[in-house]
């Protein structure tokens, strides 16, 4: 057996045999630990993912699966919010669920049950008033794979969110994971469920950010349900430290004429893997899927992307741009797949890069299964360097290199900014921009 | 002001210049014309400071400064201009926002504070009347999907914007009609003084109707093969280049 592999064993073992001490601590007669048993199977089963197999050819978690992590913290850690404030939104009223190394933080949260359910996991899954939503909902449209299965087999926190039909709601939420690094190493599997009823409309910002230079590993598994006419807006801000990585896993299923729109940040992290799902159950469906990723160093994004095409006349759009410096590597695989029944089909796929240096690469890869004959599906990839003719048409009018760099890749990522319904997020994704490209420049949106 | 001497550029090997030797001073005008592929916009674009250049020999000196160590950038802040034959779309990046960066690393540079936005807004809008621009073109994205007529006439109001000591108009007259033209012209004309320079170049005497040279050079394979007055640019009009080649013996 290869080193790799044993060093992939030993955490599986781990994980494995700690799901036993995880089971004194959750309630084994529901249902829903039925699902639990099931997954840890599948689990064991599959292990973790691994280069062979093609869904992760460009991306090793190798490196990350060295650690010895703790799966159960045990100091619980008060974080005071003058320190974590700039991890926040903080310039806006939101609703808040808020988490420190896996457990929820009452006083850095605001959650509510005023005519909406903004709260908790754990109480969800052990509540009965939950239960109704919690059976046709939790885990209904998740993966079965590895990852998703270590994640379902631990799954106890996160956010739920749920919002009755015809409800607006007018403040964001957010949803943060701290890791604070009191444990040498820490494994998070925060669990996510979000149904947004019949014509309402809900906005969400979430982020994983570690507060230490410990390794961290957030295997985080997020199920949306957007049913008739409803309109769900998720925000993903990931400028973790490198120190930190992030397996996310995020399952979204539309009922007929619903608005899905995923936006995801890629700035930080050490190795970040976003498996980012879509399935079309119902007609006119508007799917909506953009990233903007700036990275350098060594730090490393995989965009996973599926759209699931089964009903006729809907549509998806997929925009991702990419930047990278240094020796920093990315991924982009966007799967569209179009069912026989789903004819009228407007399918569009873009993703275009831009390589700072020699080191940094990028692998990119539309792969399109069309089973229906009247549709549009377009794609395109780019990859590129700076055009140096509008460099120096810049830098001729006393723009000098380094903010003309910057100008020029700003722009070329602010078109993803466009359909960023929240200013003030706008606004942070804007400065994170500028700042990841290393300039301060006094232009706005 | 700008002395060129004896200067000698290539690209890739080649030699493109071939020995220009050009003196403007404060307060002039200076037309450069010349056949296509004599080295007019290479000769604009050496002196603007583009890289892919490379000055062999000779020297550029700009109030006696040797400005050949000089990125494009340290030239525009020290008010070199070049209005682009071609200029370049920049998706993204608004007229405006383009403007105001430009401005402020230029006041950067030289060692002044931003420009207050009122007085950024109020300059906008008295140069772009100037060039009767309207306001709306501003906050499209710079060249972006503009008529050929439509970019010079950007190019003269960032011109109008920065206000630059030597400015070089390259074909700045090629995709306007008669009217825009005029405007363009007149708005050359009014950020005229005693201290700046102009060089234009243009194929056309049409031009220089309007923004009249004290000097009119013609630059045949990478020389200055003749130079004069302004009746020199009537002449080409009317007899075209051949007269001057074999007047040279080239
Ligand atoms: N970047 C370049 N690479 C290769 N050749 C060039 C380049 N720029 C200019 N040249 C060549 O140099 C000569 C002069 O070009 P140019 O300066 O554009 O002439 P003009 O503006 O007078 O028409 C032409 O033969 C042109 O092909
Ligand atoms: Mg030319």
């Amino acid at each position: 057996m290869s080193k790799v592999a044993t060093k992939h064993n030993d955490l599986k073992d781990k994980l494995v045999s700690s799901f036993l001490a995880f089971e004194e601590t959750v309630d084994i007669d529901s249902p829903i630990h039925d699902i639990r048993i099931e997954a840890i199977k599948a689990f064991e089963n599959q292990g973790f993912p691994t280069k062979r197999m093609e869904a992760w050819k460009y991306t090793s978690l190798n490196s990350i699966l060295k650690h010895n992590y703790s799966v159960f913290p045990k100091v619980e850690n008060a974080l005071e919010y003058p320190k974590v404030k700039k991890y926040f939104v903080h310039d806006i009223d939101s609703y808040k669920i808020v988490f420190v190394d896996g457990k929820y933080s009452s006083h850095l949260s605001e959650t509510t049950h005023d005519g909406i359910d903004v709260c908790l996991m754990s109480a969800a899954l052990t509540k009965p008033k939950y239960r109704l939503v919690i059976d046709k909902y939790f885990n209904k449209v998740a993966e079965k794979d590895g990852m998703a299965s270590l994640n379902t087999a631990f799954s106890n926190e996160g956010a739920y969110i749920h919002i009755p039909k015809n409800k607006v709601v007018a403040k964001p939420i957010q949803i943060i994971h701290f890791a604070t690094g009191s444990e040498s190493a820490l494994m998070l599997q925060p669990r996510n469920l979000i149904v947004a009823e019949e014509n309402s409309h809900v906005q969400i910002i979430e982020r994983h950010q570690s507060l230490t230079e410990n390794p961290v590993l957030t295997n985080s598994v997020t199920e949306i349900f957007a049913n008739k006419r409803a309109i769900v807006d998720y925000y993903k801000l990931q400028n973790d430290k490198e120190s930190a990585s992030l397996i996310d896993n995020t399952y979204v299923s539309q009922k007929q004429e619903s608005v899905a729109r995923v936006h995801t940040f890629s700035f930080g992290g050490k190795l970040t893997r976003n498996n980012l799902n879509y399935y079309q159950n119902g007609e006119r469906i508007d799917s909506t899927l953009k990233g903007v990723t700036i990275i350098g160093n060594k730090q490393h994004v995989d965009h996973h992307t599926l759209v699931h095409h089964i009903e006729p006349n809907c549509e998806s759009h997929q925009d991702y741009k990419g930047i990278y410096g240094d020796a920093a590597t990315g991924v982009f695989n966007g799967k569209v797949i179009v069912e026989k029944e789903a004819q009228k089909t407007n399918a569009f796929q873009a993703n275009n890069n831009i390589l700072l240096s020699d080191k940094s690469s990028i692998n990119t890869k539309p792969q399109l299964e069309i089973f229906a004959d009247d549709v549009k599906c377009s794609h395109g990839c780019t990859i590129g360097q700076l055009d140096e003719s509008a460099l120096f048409y810049m830098r001729s009018r006393g723009i000098p290199e380094k903010e003309a760099r910057a100008l020029l890749m700003y722009a070329f990522s602010n078109d993803v900014l466009e359909t960023v319904k929240i200013p003030e997020l706008k606004q942070r994704v804007t400065k994170l921009i500028a700042q990841k490209l290393g300039v301060n420049i006094g232009f706005d949106l | 002001m700008l002395k060129i001497n004896d200067l000698h550029a290539s690209v890739e090997d080649k030699a493109i210049l071939r020995g220009i030797n050009l003196h403007v001073k404060p307060g002039e005008v200076h037309a450069i014309m010349g056949p296509n592929g004599s080295g007019k916009s290479t000769l604009a674009s050496v002196v603007a400071g583009k890289e892919e250049y490379e000055v062999q020999s000779g020297e550029i000196l700009l109030d006696g400064e040797n400005i050949d160590e000089l990125s494009a950038e340290e030239r525009a802040h020290k008010g070199v201009f070049l209005s682009f034959q071609y200029p370049v779309e920049i998706p993204g990046v608004s007229v405006t926002n383009f403007m105001k960066t430009a401005i402020n690393e230029t006041r950067k540079a030289q060692g002044l504070k931003e420009m207050p936005a009122n007085e950024m807004l109020k300059m906008i809008r008295q140069k772009s009347e100037l060039l009767e621009i309207d306001r709306k073109f501003l906050s499209r994205s710079l060249n972006e999907g503009f008529s050929g007529g439509e970019k010079k006439r950007n190019e003269i109001f960032q011109m109008a914007m920065l206000e630059p000591k030597l400015a070089i108009l390259d074909e700045t007259d090629s995709g306007l009609d008669i009217d825009a033209l005029r405007i363009v012209a007149n708005g050359v004309n009014k950020l005229k003084s005693e201290d700046n320079a102009v060089i234009v170049i243009t194929h056309y005497q049409r031009l220089l109707d309007y923004i009249v040279p004290d000097f009119v050079h013609v630059l045949y394979e990478g020389r200055i093969v003749k130079s004069g007055t302004k009746e020199l640019a009537h002449e080409l009009e009317a007899k075209g280049y051949d007269w001057i080649k074999e007047e040279v013996g080239v």
